[in-house]
């Protein structure tokens, strides 16, 4: 274990305030970046380009365009909608759980990863509403009053999964800004000119006042504290798409808290895809430090064994149920047609994470990169084998089929991918990435106990 | 009455300033704020202020649970009715997902809402920000207020008394 005495340390050095304020400020006003900024913006806008074209042939051609056909209804859009939004848990769990936790560590990676939640919402939401078959209609999941006189209903997972993800992205965007605001003030005071105005309009006029701070400081918990009950709730109604069916690998009562687990498994595996390059290129080893990496590891790997129990619980009551259709598609996970791709998932989602039991490996940032590129493609296929391995066997071999994504699906896939990286660099370079305010408090109080 | 707002003391730690809120207090001044980069703890307690916006959130999120329950059951129950194999229209239950949402939306909104309602903001110009050193309240300096609305207040006594309490300078604050 760490010595107690280093457990108060979460920076390197000993920076004071004027210190935490240069370096964050720094990343959004240094020219240091400039240059590699903007070709990086200008490949991932090439992403949107594409997106912008595959969201064209969805409206233009319909999901026909798609490789999806009988019985395989559900193609790799959802894989990407259930993959991007496992990715968004991560952020919340961050800033909302572990604000309750008060673990001090969250403070320099919170605003990061909440950008990547927001980004990752926006590119889920996508998929169910180009999705729809007719996407220019998505309104109609909106319960509003219309002149045919009807209502959306209620009881299907479709319409409880629009209230989860809209829901989810509102609170995240609303507790991401109220953090925000005192730091917009920040950069409000230290630029000049048209910045200062446009951080200025964005920082409505925050002072720091003690009682603005004590209201302030009260929302964000009730904020982290309704986040919280999204952080488990959200992947919870996504696996009802898929459990409140009677598919041979959808109705399982494991899939809720299976779900989440793997949201919150990917979700670290994707901040740490995200931290560990951009540490380094904005120059912030500083406040995020290897032992940050190690901390969001061990979260990993806690997410991992949940992960590992939900393919275990979900092999056994496959056996167990002793429905046939059940057993026939387990038979093909394990020794079948689907078999190469389920013990890929498990080599990737299961085994390799084992290697975070060792210090070393959890200290190693080339090999966290890599172990959170693996998870990430673990994790998108363990939802292809979700999604569209369940769909092709379906109850009787007569019965079953194939899919394939077309160019189309990819072009969908790599979009989003483009519109991600596209608004994080905007993040990036207008925004502080880390919470100056709390990371001020976190020295003060340091140097407040250490005197 | 002149054109000052009040006398601003700048501080460099957060103890100084909260220190001197004490001290103000304890002198009897009630017009008083305090600006600071991050949250002081103790200062709030020491300016006698609680906020009750967890009340908001509570009433807000029961309202938006119980008005979003009740539409599904409207729609479902009396408005739009489908007969799909004889189930019960009124499928509470399965409302449950859409109220869970609508609970947790409505006390997020209203929660942030009151609380820039209650701080009045936004609120883009306040004469404060007309005095230069106080754009390092967002940044590394603490600041004690104290406004010329207060009762007691004597231009040259608070400035005697807030030189008193050791700033690195007292500001006046014009209307």
């Amino acid at each position: 274990m760490t010595p107690r005495v280093d457990s108060e340390r979460w920076t390197e050095g000993e920076p004071d305030l004027a210190a935490i304020n240069d370096l964050v400020v720094g990343t959004v006003q240094s020219p240091r970046t400039r240059r590699s900024w903007l070709v990086a913006i200008a490949l991932a806008g090439l992403g949107v380009l594409a997106l912008a074209l595959a969201v064209f042939g969805v409206f233009w051609w319909y999901v026909g365009i798609w490789g999806v056909d009988t019985p395989v209804y559900w193609g790799i859009a959802i894989t990407n909608f259930v993959w991007w939004v496992g990715i968004a848990h991560a952020g919340t769990l961050i800033s909302a759980i572990l604000l309750l936790a008060e673990q001090p560590w969250r403070r320099s990676i919170n605003r990061f990863a909440e950008a990547m939640t927001l980004f990752a919402i926006a590119c889920a939401g996508m998929f169910p509403l180009l999705h729809l078959g007719r996407p220019e209609f998505f309104y109609w999941l909106l319960p509003y009053p219309n002149t045919y006189g009807y209502w959306p209903q209620f009881l299907s997972p479709l319409v409880w999964d629009f209230f989860a993800v809209a829901t989810y992205g509102t609170v995240s965007l609303v507790f991401w800004y109220v953090g925000l605001v005192p730091d917009l003030a920040t950069m409000r005071d230290r630029s000049t000119g048209l910045r200062a105005r446009v951080y200025g309009v964005f920082a409505l006029g925050w002072r720091g006042s003690a009682r603005h701070w004590e209201r302030h400081q009260t929302a964000y918990l009730l904020l982290a504290g309704l986040a919280t009950t999204l952080v488990v709730s959200v992947h919870t109604i996504v696996s009802f798409d898929f459990a409140i069916a009677q598919l041979p690998g959808w109705h399982t009562t494991v899939f809720p808290p299976y779900f989440v687990a793997g949201a919150i498994f990917s979700g670290f595996a994707m901040v740490l895809t995200l931290l560990i390059p951009v540490r380094a290129w904005l120059g912030l080893r500083a406040l995020v430090t290897a032992r940050h990496l190690d901390y969001c590891a061990r979260l990993m790997l806690t997410a991992g064994l949940v992960v590992a129990y939900g393919y275990a619980a979900e092999l056994f009551f496959g056996w167990y149920s002793g429905d046939p259709h059940e057993r026939d598609l387990l038979a093909s996970h394990l020794h079948g047609r689907s078999a190469p791709l389920f013990w890929l998932i498990i080599g990737l989602n299961v085994v390799l994470p084992q290697s975070l039991w060792w210090r070393a490996a959890r200290r190693s940032t080339v090999w966290l990169f890599v172990l959170s590129l693996a998870i990430n493609l673990g994790m998108w296929l363990e939802r292809w084998l979700i999604v569209i391995s369940s769909l092709e066997h379906g109850f009787l071999p007569t019965t079953g089929g194939a899919y394939w994504p077309t160019f189309w699906d990819w072009l969908t896939l790599a979009g989003t991918l483009g519109f991600f990286v596209f608004f994080m660099l905007l993040f990036l370079r207008f925004v502080p990435a880390i919470a100056m305010s709390e990371l001020r408090e976190l020295v003060a109080e340091r140097r407040r106990r250490g005197a | 009455m002149n054109g000052l707002r009040g006398l601003l003391a700048e501080f460099a730690g957060a103890d100084d300033v909260l220190a001197a809120t004490r001290a103000a207090r304890r002198a009897g001044y009630v017009a008083l704020e305090v600006f600071s980069p991050y949250p002081v703890e103790g200062v709030a307690e020491a300016l006698g202020f609680r906020t009750r916006l967890a009340w908001v959130t509570f009433v807000a999120g029961l309202l938006g649970g119980a008005a979003i329950f009740l539409f599904q059951g409207w729609v479902h129950a009396i408005d739009w009715q489908l007969d799909i194999g004889g189930r019960r229209s009124f499928a509470a239950p399965a409302f449950i997902v859409p109220t869970f949402e609508i609970t947790i939306l409505a006390a997020a909104l209203a929660t942030v809402f009151a609380m820039f309602v209650k701080n009045g903001l936004p609120r883009l110009h306040h004469p404060l920000f007309a005095v230069p050193a106080f754009e390092r309240a967002s940044q590394d300096r603490f600041f004690l207020f104290i406004g010329a609305d207060d009762p007691r207040f004597a231009e040259s006594t608070v400035r005697a008394f807030l030189g008193s309490l050791a700033p690195l300078e007292v500001h006046d604050v014009s209307r």
